[in-house]
């Protein structure tokens, strides 16, 4: 302010010298030949600029203002929304993902005991069936050790008899020589 | 003589001579700037407001920007209730702004700077607060002559300090913007006479100074914008909210 005031003290100076100087010099501000232009014409100017502006300019630029101020707020509570929502979706998904999970392992868990049963099924099934087969064979082997002395006897009184036949030529009876043999395996026995 | 530094302030016709019965009303330079200076304001303001976009181009930010700038400077100083007011602060805050911008742009003319115009513009706040104190308050407005808590013995005294400080604020106010118009324009056209006249030797200590000027110049051209505004807001609110 101080600078300020020594300037137009300053410039007042000047132009005080400037009129004792030059008779042209002073203030033109202080000639009034065109005082009243100036005046007429500041009126129209900003007359005209002051109307157009406040009909038209500035409700616009106010328009505007709100307009954002509205918009913006509806976008904030637009997003606070979605953001709300897109939480909820989260959480859901989450969810989802923990039970698909839990029946997942569900899933896997009867897979195995089924397979598991399956397999014990399968094996007492193959299990019986070789119980089966070994009892049989068990059975054929004792028929068969059952049935092998008699036969022995059966082929040892044939053989003997043939032997005796070929060897002596005599024709020897069967039930004879099957008492000898019934003797010699007693014996061997 | 273009040496001579109040040579910038001399106002000259443009065209034919316009004559109103006895007064001349002829286009001169002065007319000439305030007429750009308007159209500027208009054009910016215009374009500033044509495009509602969400996110503001440059001139629409420069618009909006403006515009809550004195919407709130209206509303700190003079409360809600200036509001109706806002358009016309708007526009002479604009006006004088620009008046005094343009008058920045070396050999353009500083309307500002004539106190013709500056006195117009501040009679008419002055005629027009008083009136919408008039109208707000009645008689009642003249309490405002009488500040509260005054003992009584100096009251004469202090009614007429009153009346003479609101009867000087059309003078201080127009000759607050004039003459900080004129002084700081005088003095670069001082300080450029003495670039020439230094020559290239001694010029450069004024040349710098000038650039300092300049940038010092285009602050107070703001400034003064801002206080012929603000003090307006604050006559404005001395009528709208009576506080005495």
């Amino acid at each position: 302010m101080f600078l300020r005031f020594s300037q137009i003290i300053l410039i007042c100076f000047l132009i005080i010298s400037n009129a004792e100087s030059a008779e042209s010099g002073g203030m033109p501000q202080l000639n009034p030949e065109f005082w009243f232009s100036q005046i007429f014409w500041l009126i129209i100017t900003f007359g005209i600029m002051f109307i157009l502006l406040s009909k038209f300019v500035l409700p616009k630029i106010s328009e505007n203002l709100e307009s954002r101020k509205a918009g913006i707020l509806e976008n904030i509570e637009a997003a606070e929304k979605q953001r709300e929502e897109s939480d909820k979706k989260l959480k859901e998904y989450e969810k989802l993902i923990l039970e698909s999970k839990i029946e997942a392992k569900n899933y896997f868990n009867k897979a195995r005991e089924k397979i598991l049963k399956d397999i014990d099924k399968k094996r007492e099934n193959l299990e019986k069936d070789i119980n089966d087969e070994i009892s049989n064979a068990e059975k054929e082997i004792l028929d068969l050790k059952n049935k092998s002395p008699e036969k022995i006897r059966k082929i040892a009184v044939e053989t003997s008899s043939d032997l005796i036949k070929q060897l002596i030529g005599v024709d020897v009876n069967n039930s004879s020589i099957s008492a000898i043999v019934e003797d010699v395996s007693r014996k061997t026995n | 003589m273009a040496s001579n530094p109040m040579y910038q302030f001399n106002v000259y016709r443009i065209g034919p001579e316009i004559k109103l019965g006895e007064v001349d009303l002829s286009f001169t330079n002065a007319s000439l700037f305030m007429v750009i200076s308007s159209l500027a304001v208009l054009i910016i303001f215009n374009l500033g407001s044509k495009k509602n976009s969400l996110i503001p181009n440059k001139i629409q930010l420069l618009a909006e920007l403006s515009y809550t700038f004195v919407s709130k400077m209206i509303s700190d100083t003079a409360g809600s209730k200036a509001k109706p007011y806002f358009s016309f602060i708007f526009s002479l805050f604009m006006f004088v702004l620009f008046c005094n911008m343009f008058g920045m742009i070396p050999y353009a003319f500083t309307v500002t700077s004539h106190i013709i115009v500056t006195f117009v513009l501040a009679a008419f706040i002055f005629f027009g607060v008083t009136i919408i104190g008039f109208i707000k308050h009645g008689f009642g407005y003249l309490k405002l002559f009488v500040p509260s808590g005054v003992p009584v013995v100096l009251l004469p005294l202090i009614v007429v300090i009153e009346v003479i400080s609101y009867l000087s604020r059309p003078v201080s106010l127009s000759v607050r913007l004039f003459a900080n118009m004129m002084a700081g324009h005088t003095m670069m056209k001082v300080f450029g006479g003495f670039v020439i006249s230094l020559g290239i030797v001694g010029g450069w200590l004024p040349l710098g100074f000038s650039v300092a000027l300049t940038g010092l110049e285009i602050l107070v051209a703001f400034l003064q914008a801002y206080v012929f505004a603000i003090l307006t807001c604050i006559y404005l609110n001395d009528a709208l909210n009576l506080h005495h």
